[in-house]
């Protein structure tokens, strides 16, 4: 689901083609008819962003007709755990939980906790909302005081436990609510529930692939939270040809994740400090409870070998370790908010480092218009792209908006060494690092980013070596002594050298570090990103390993390296029973080895070597000792896998149906429409198309969405300069169903433009029934796709499709909803110049969007629900009332 | 040539003769194909690399040859002992070749000033020296020290970076360690898009 395999990640496609022909059925659910959909065995068309719905009555299938895993979801996850009192679900809300504070459109999570485990009281609401706290808490989600001694219910049957809740959250999504609210069909509903669930138990394992279909949405981490629960509940996850498999878009996403470029991350999913963390204890502190189980524990070992490894022996026992050198957050720095600051004054420069957000970001006008607000900019690239010329090929050259005799931004462009011209790892989408060996130098001024950086480290600190101010102190005692190959004034740096800090080293004898168990937080170890230790295990570079296929196992633990530890599949320890044993033959992966003492299998074992499976840990233990025999979920504080939340999700402990932020449809499910948490901004520069309960959405409406083609990637700078693949797809279309071209007379390859409140966009019309028409609770609504890797450079150009988006985001994530908008679309080329502000602006009136439009989020009664039944599914009564008035809090008005 | 050695050229003849009999080898061949060589013979060594576009991480041989101006990439192919692809590449991966020697490589610096409406060439150190310059002017004039409840902040708003999901994790640690000790928070990817 939300993913177009064939398409986009064709070669791992061959996997799903090899398990096809073992037998394995294999289902498509997607709005559109893909290459993907040919080849499986079923498609099922739903509308973009209706996921949830689907997943939903998936769960609910699963727990009124007792089909869950059940000695699995007993022992492995929280289903037992009861949750506090003062809780109150979506079904007594009208669509909110208890903790919404409708002026700031967030949750006080506080009533999400379970019973007496001392819970993490988040007063400080407004803060959360301003963080992606998701990631903020690290992969191993959020911490709990305690993760021993929560009250549970082993029967399931309490009526506050988390099994009980989760059945009565799910108990609306019914079969027929499915049907009205994604468009699918019972018979195609059932038949997906079927093959799911006999895909479950001790013989039998299902894997379930997303892709960015599922994550660009304003509830994008909730639509793979209600993925997860269906896996989870049917013991699908750390079994061999199981787990939620996400498939990344960019060599090294992966990689640029775990080592982030990202606001809110040090490396290894260490949260960036914040300006409430008085120094280095406040700060591990807020990652880990004093008695939660599991290795985030040991946080303590993780940043203080970091901050070994950044300011080296500057950082001392006695100054905190030079904690206070690390700058603090205090809110959204996300990507899209930086670029709204840019068009605000508030940034000055900018480094786009193999990235080209003209083209592949939301909203590109918004984008180009905060680069042509600048003092400066830096492009690296392989080749001219659109972020780098939009002073002089940017659309809004046309309608007069940017000019370049009057855009101030400087540009430097310097060109980049390519993926064979230097050395390093990617680490690819299933944590697999492997290491590119250089295969010729680069020529020119081609140099990689390595060379790059390094560089201008060693001029800005040769620049302030002299400065008496506190603020350069940071980059003064910065350890900056990579090694180099080369001579002269600016040799290349070693990645080798690289990767050995980041691996991390014993100070005391100068030793590579074999695995993160080894770090210490008294100063003794250094290490860049610990879940990377154990990448040069031996002093040997495992990234390097190349065995043959042909002469290992399918594990093939000897190509690569994967993190943590070499282990291929995480919280393998659930591969086995709760006494150890396999659960089947067939699933063999991991198991525990009574003679020896130890657990062993064909993966590494992601579990403490020798805790038995009987283990009990006393009460009040923590960190991994605390892990109990049967707690697979080493990174989770209580050991068990979260069908229920307690914390770390911003906007819900459940994955609940909310209609994307533009949508046709109103929420049959619930009074509140859209997700109560979602991120919105008021501005001018983003308007939104009126959604339901507003009046207007007639004006657009249709569903939009869009994704990749093969043979172009992303915003087209490595694609479209090249010959081959530009022939292959030589230019931008859009696909509309036969029905559609009817209403709206557009011809097969002839021209036809797509609008939304942000752009018009030409494309040529691919009339096909790849896009079917969908029957929504008594009403037909189509949906338009297009491709977005054009722009006005390269072999073959086009109008750019993420001009269409406007900025609306997921809370937990801050990434936007790109998957689903609405538009209209019109046959005809659409008007250039200042007409097509003119013509944009009328469309604006038409639809009556203000700089309010879709940013009053809470549309739930809560005093009217409070009296109605949970079991209350009957559509006349939940369907909402569009003459409501809107609510007039608005959080953002003030803002 | 006689009628039997015209005979015997046909591929059909030979597939049915010979032991070719699904024509997919010798029976098919041609003069012009059996003259023809693979790009790849001509190589003098094989790095070891992976795909630079999407997150399988396919593994791919990099042909190397050299002449009179140096080494060059003759050719990209998929290393077959790889356990994740096995030797195959996408269209894209295919044309990676093209992606690393193709005429779109720009290979010189180049500025656009403020108000300017044509690219100037720079070299290289002058424009990480007036780089450096600007970073530092950009940190300053966006410091920020504390919040408004006098906790320090010590960060700057006035850099800002995008980019890493292409890039090596080695690059990605740098960038960030550096971008971090300068104080910079706004450091982000594609990750979050």
């Amino acid at each position: 689901m939300g993913s177009n395999m064939a398409e986009a990640h064709p070669v791992g496609f061959q996997w799903v083609m090899e398990a096809k022909a073992r037998g394995a059925r294999v289902l498509h659910i997607d709005p559109r008819f893909t290459r993907t959909s040919a080849l499986a065995d079923k498609h099922v068309p739903l509308r973009a962003g209706s996921d949830i719905a689907f997943l939903g009555g998936v769960i609910n299938h699963i727990l009124s007709n007792d089909l869950d895993f059940r000695e699995y979801v007993q022992a492995y996850t929280n289903a037992p755990f009861l949750v506090s009192e003062e809780f109150a679900d979506t079904e007594d809300l009208d669509g909110l939980f208890s903790g919404y504070d409708p002026e700031t459109g967030t949750y006080d999570t506080s009533t999400w906790q379970y019973e007496n485990g001392l819970p993490e009281h988040s007063a400080e609401g407004d803060r959360h909302r301003e963080q992606s706290a998701g990631e903020q808490h690290g992969s191993g989600g959020p911490k709990l005081e305690s993760g021993t001694g929560i009250a549970t219910d082993e029967t399931l049957r309490h009526p506050r436990c988390v099994f009980q809740i989760l059945k009565r959250h799910f108990s609306r999504y019914t079969p027929e609510m499915v049907e009205r609210i994604c468009g699918v069909s019972r018979e195609d509903f059932l038949d997906v529930c079927r093959a799911w669930t006999s895909a479950s138990g001790r013989e039998h394992t299902a894997a379930l692939v997303y892709s960015v279909g599922w994550t660009q949405h304003s509830m994008g981490a909730q639509y793979i939270r209600a993925g997860a629960i269906i896996q989870l509940l049917l013991g699908n996850i750390g079994r061999p040809g199981g787990g939620v498999l996400a498939l990344r878009g960019h060599a090294s996403i992966q990689g640029s994740t775990d080592i982030p470029t990202l606001y809110n991350l040090l490396p290894g999913y260490l949260p960036m400090p914040d300006a409430r963390h008085a120094g280095k204890q406040d700060y591990v502190e807020s990652i880990r409870g004093t008695h939660q189980k599991g290795y985030w524990h040991n946080a303590d070992d993780y940043i203080v070998s970091l901050l070994k490894e950044y300011w080296g022996e500057a950082a001392t026992a006695e100054n905190d370790y030079c904690f206070g050198h690390l700058p603090r957050i205090d809110g959204d720095h996300g990507t899209y908010r930086t670029v709204m600051d840019m068009i605000d004054g508030k940034v000055f420069g900018y480094f786009l480092l193999g990235q080209n957000p003209a083209v592949g970001s939301a909203h590109g006008r918004l984008q180009r218009l905060g680069m042509a607000n600048l003092d400066w900019l830096v492009v690296r690239d392989l080749t001219m792209i659109e972020s780098a010329e939009f002073w002089r090929n940017a659309p809004e050259i046309e309608t007069g908006e940017i000019a370049a005799e009057r855009c101030r931004t400087e540009v430097f462009f310097f060109p980049a060494a390519s993926h064979v011209e230097k050395e390093g790892t990617f680490t690819q989408t299933q944590r697999m690092l492997q290491w590119r060996d250089r295969a010729v130098e680069p020529r020119g001024d081609q140099r990689s980013e390595l060379w790059f950086i390094y560089h201008l480290g060693r001029l800005l600190q040769r620049k302030v070596a002299g400065s008496t101010d506190d603020r350069d102190r940071p980059l003064q005692d910065l350890a900056w002594d990579y090694r180099t190959e080369g001579d002269g004034e600016f040799p290349e740096p070693s990645a080798d050298d690289v990767l050995r800090r980041i691996n991390g080293a014993d100070l005391t004898t100068g030793e590579l570090l074999d695995s993160y168990l080894q770090l210490r937080s008294d100063g003794t170890t250094a290490a860049g990103c610990w879940i990377y230790s154990g990448v040069y295990a031996g002093g040997v570079n495992r990234a390097r390993n190349r065995t043959a296929r042909t002469e290992q196992d399918e594990t093939a633990l000897e190509w690569g390296w994967a993190w943590p530890a070499n282990r291929r599949v995480l919280y393998n320890r659930a591969s086995a029973d709760p006494q150890g044993r396999p659960w089947s033959e067939r699933k063999k992966l991991v198991w525990w080895d009574a003679g020896r003492g130890e657990w062993t299998g064909h993966d590494v074992p992601d579990f403490p070597k020798n805790t038995p499976p009987g283990f009990e840990p006393e009460y009040g233990e923590a960190g991994p000792g605390a892990l109990a025999g049967d707690d697979p979920f080493i990174m989770q504080a209580d050991g068990k896998a979260w069908l229920f939340a307690p914390s770390g999700v911003v906007d819900g402990p459940l994955p609940t149906h909310y209609e994307p932020h533009e949508s046709p449809m109103p929420n049959l499910l619930y009074g509140q429409q859209g997700s109560p948490a979602r991120k919105v901004y008021a501005r001018g520069d983003n308007p939104s198309n009126p959604a339901p309960p507003e009046s207007g959405g007639e004006v657009f409406p249709f569903v939009f969405t869009a994704a990749r083609l093969t043979e172009h990637h992303t915003a087209g700078g490595m694609s479209r300069q090249l010959a081959y693949l530009s022939e292959l797809q030589p230019a931008l279309f859009v696909e509309v169903s036969p029905q559609l071209a009817a209403e709206r007379g557009l011809a097969n390859l002839d021209w036809a433009h797509v609008v939304t409140s942000r752009a018009a966009v030409d494309a040529r019309v691919m009339v096909t029934e790849r896009m079917r028409p969908l029957r929504l609770d008594g009403r037909v609504v189509h949906q338009v796709w297009m491709p977005y890797h054009w722009g006005p450079s390269g072999k073959v150009d086009g109008d750019i499709v993420n001009d269409l988006l406007g900025v609306v985001l997921d809370p937990n994530t801050l990434i936007q909803e790109s998957k689903v908008a609405t538009c209209d679309i019109r046959p005809g080329r659409r008007p250039r110049g200042r007409e097509l502000l003119e013509y944009l602006a009328e469309y604006r009136r038409r639809a009556g969007v203000t700089v309010e439009t879709g940013t009053h989020v809470m549309t739930a009664d809560t005093t009217a629900s409070e009296t109605a039944a949970p079991e209350t599914t009957e559509p006349e009564t939940t369907g909402r009332d569009t003459t409501a008035a809107p609510d007039t809090t608005d959080r953002e008005e003030d803002a | 040539m006689g009628v039997s050695d015209w005979i015997r050229s046909w591929p059909v003849y030979r597939q049915l003769t010979g032991a070719d009999r699904l024509g997919r080898g010798e029976a098919a061949a041609s003069p012009n194909s059996r003259e023809r060589r693979p790009r790849t013979v001509d190589a003098d060594r094989v790095a070891g690399s992976v795909c630079p576009y999407c997150a399988v991480g396919c593994a791919q041989n990099v042909y190397v040859g050299s002449d009179d101006t140096g080494e060059h990439v003759l050719q990209i192919e998929g290393n077959p002992d790889s356990p994740v692809s096995r030797g195959r590449l996408c269209p894209k991966g295919s044309a990676s070749n093209q992606l690393v020697t193709g005429e779109h490589r720009e290979d010189r610096v180049l500025y656009r000033p403020a108000y300017g409406t044509e690219w100037q060439e720079l070299d290289l150190p002058t424009a990480m020296d007036m780089l450096a310059d600007r970073v530092l002017d950009a940190r300053r004039k966006g410091w920020q020290e504390a919040d408004a409840d006098g906790k320090p902040l010590r960060r700057t708003q006035g850099i800002a970076s995008l980019g890493g999901a292409t890039l090596d994790n080695e690059e990605n640690y740098l960038i960030k360690k550096l971008f971090t000790a300068l104080g910079a928070v706004q450091i982000e990817n594609q990750a979050r898009i």
